[in-house]
């Protein structure tokens, strides 16, 4: 590959997939809050 | 004593967790246009280069339009609204809303009709290619595969009407898993089919970048797919095409303009996140258009057959590269592995897809469910039934056009004027400053205040100006040509598809006669499946790229003969037929009684609820 398209290459998909993972972390790692939320999963059992 | 419904007084269903909405709505965003019309864009509209305007537009007009829609969409579940017609009239009450938010009904419909058909297009294909139907097939067999497998009188599995059937089979199961519910269906699809579908994208990414020139057939390693689709022609900045290729593929690729999204959302309550939600699902839908979508059918493409033709099939669009080519491509990896990619290519297809109908049905349910009361199963048979007769014309009239009219009104133009007007509606009726307050209400992350003003000013304009340009796009995209004096318009401009511009033959419904399409050489006439056709190859192009027109011999008199060259508007044959031009003026016709179909609906729910002062 040359240069100009392996480094737009590579750093766009860095971006993209650091902040794919960022956001779902993000998403996994949030704290359930008090009910009522919008989730059946945190429902008083 | 007033019966209006309070917020608490709204019982809706809810999503099981977190992860499963921001799934469902990657879902939702990931569709064939992640694998088959980026890479292709890319490719048409400077290579590497194209990631610069895509990128602004995803940040000038992608994300702005996803807070929209998330902050629009819980806004309007707190007073028990699922769909876009009430749920715009609760960011404002002027009349007009309601009946802009039916465009969030009818693009759901209209879309789901020919989208089920692609979906079914790949269910088709996966037993195929486990079947083995495309082992020792050339390049043009695989092509005709496509062509017979479309053409409804044929079968090419002896199931008589074999794409009706795999059409009704695919929106069986749409009904089926809509009738389950949100968290019950959507959510637990979702959950199954998002990661099995990157899954399937990382194996395929893998094959295609590691395929190495020499190694079974290929011709060019899969690094040198890659390297043509990134290399920048920074040149190709300059040109306003280019910048409306990249704001129409992120309008495609998140889904936006659609109503999906607001009816998502509306099932969060008024504290619950959304800012994290909206960019973790829009990035992982970026992820798998951006990352995984130019990883897959250029490079495996290129590696088997090379740049030039690579360049002239990209020119057919990329369901043309998917289905008339693919499978041959896989078939040089031996029985047992294109069987394998074949089964994960169209397998990530078919889910991509099937994420994305869901998404669709969601609103029309929401709908029938919150103005007439029905329940999950009888709103998801209705939403199955309607999409059925809406795309009963598109499969059994793909070949005369009905398909691309649908996906060229309600999949292109109707996207557009809903996201110009609700994102107008959002930033000066219902107010940017407060519109963002709503948004970061509940946010689990700060986003940076600049998208305040960019969601109040440049999102709207930017909108418009693309809408106008839409509208009056110069012939040949040369826009030096525009000036007040007036300037020839481009075929597929707004304008110049309302007033058939594309169609230069053969422009009558009816005719005694029928004229040739094309210039170039007559190479044969054939009878295949017992139709019969005039095959003429353009000049200066090969076979696969010859246009055929079927004729009756019993009903036609052919004033051609096998190795004449023809011109375009040339006689063919004598005799009654119905041109092409019928079945887009038809299909237009079906869409505009949909969509006046649709505002009556509202309009008598409105009064109803108007009635039961429940709004």
């Amino acid at each position: 590959m040359n240069t100009s398209a392996l480094i737009l290459m590579i750093s766009t998909w860095s971006i993209v997939t650091c902040l794919t993972i960022y956001f779902f972390v993000k998403v996994l790692k949030a704290p359930m809050r008090q009910e009522p939320d919008s989730y059946l999963d945190n429902d008083p059992k | 004593m007033s019966t209006k419904l309070k917020t608490s007084d709204i019982k809706t269903e809810h999503w099981g967790s977190r992860v499963g909405l921001v799934l469902a709505m990657a879902g939702n965003a990931v569709g064939f246009g992640n694998f088959l019309r980026f890479p292709v864009q890319a490719v048409q509209n400077g290579g590497g280069a194209f990631i610069i305007p895509y990128l602004v537009s995803l940040v000038l007009l992608g994300f702005p339009l996803l807070m929209i829609e998330w902050t629009a969409g819980r806004y309007g579940g707190r007073f028990g609204h699922h769909s876009t017609p009430f749920i715009l009239h609760s960011l404002n009450k002027k009349a007009i809303w309601k009946y802009v938010g039916v465009f969030g009904l009818f693009s759901n419909l209209a879309i789901a009709a020919y989208y089920c058909y692609m979906e079914s297009w790949t269910m088709s294909y996966i037993f195929h290619s486990i079947k083995g139907t495309f082992n020792h097939l050339d390049q043009h067999g695989v092509a005709s595969f496509f062509d017979s497998y479309v053409d409804i009188g044929h079968s090419t599995t002896g199931i008589p009407f074999e794409a009706l059937v795999f059409y009704i089979l695919c929106l069986a199961l749409n009904v089926w898993i809509l009738s389950k519910g949100l968290a019950g269906g959507i959510e637990k699809a979702a959950k199954i089919m998002v990661p099995v579908l990157i899954f399937f994208g990382i194996f395929l990414a893998i094959r295609g970048i590691t395929l190495k020139g020499g190694e079974q057939h290929a011709i060019m390693d899969g690094l040198a797919g890659l390297n043509f689709l990134w290399t920048p022609q920074y040149d190709s900045l300059t040109n306003p095409r280019v910048w409306l290729a990249a704001a129409g593929q992120i309008f495609f690729t998140l889904s936006v303009g659609m109503g999906s999204i607001q009816c998502y959302a509306s099932y969060l309550r008024q504290r619950d996140d959304i800012a994290v939600n909206a960019m973790s699902a829009g990035f992982m839908n970026e992820f798998v258009e951006i990352v995984l979508g130019s990883s897959i059918i250029i490079p495996i493409s290129v590696g088997y057959l090379g740049i030039d033709k690579v360049i002239d099939l990209v020119g057919l669009g990329g369901l043309g590269l998917a289905f008339r080519t693919m499978p041959f491509l896989f078939e040089q990896w031996g029985p047992i592995f294109s069987a394998l990619t074949g089964t994960a290519f169209f397998g990530l297809l078919f889910f991509a897809g099937i994420t994305s109908s869901l998404a669709m049905g969601t609103p029309i349910m929401g709908f029938l469910k919150d103005e007439y009361n029905w329940s999950n199963k009888k709103s998801a048979i209705t939403f199955g039934l309607i999409t059925l007769g809406l795309g009963l014309p598109t499969v059994l009239f793909f070949q005369q056009g009905v398909f691309d009219e649908y996906d060229y009104w309600s999949g292109t133009v109707a996207l557009f004027v809903f996201a110009m007007l609700e994102s107008i509606l959002f930033a000066w009726f219902f107010g940017y400053k407060r519109g963002w307050k709503e948004f970061i209400d509940g946010a689990d992350m700060r986003i940076p205040v600049i998208f305040k003003y960019i969601l109040g000013f440049v999102t709207p304009v930017i909108l418009i100006l693309v809408f106008l340009a839409s509208l009056l796009r110069p012939a040949g995209d040369d826009w030096s040509k525009i000036s007040f004096k007036g300037w020839e318009l481009h075929p597929e401009s707004i304008i110049g598809q309302l007033t058939y511009k594309g169609i230069t033959e053969n422009r009558e419904s009816f005719a005694m006669a029928f004229y040739s399409e094309t210039t170039g050489t007559l190479d044969t006439v054939y009878t295949l499946r017992g139709k019969h056709y005039i095959r003429i190859v353009p000049d200066g192009k090969g076979p696969e790229f010859a246009k055929s027109y079927v004729f009756n011999p019993e009903k036609h008199t052919l004033t051609v003969k096998v190795g004449e060259h023809i011109l375009k508007g040339q006689k063919l044959y004598d005799g009654f037929v119905i041109n092409r031009i019928f079945y887009i003026k038809m299909a237009r016709l079906i869409l505009v009684g949909l969509f006046l179909g649709l505002s009556i609906m509202v309009w008598y729910a409105y009064r109803k609820r108007k009635r039961e002062n429940t709004i």
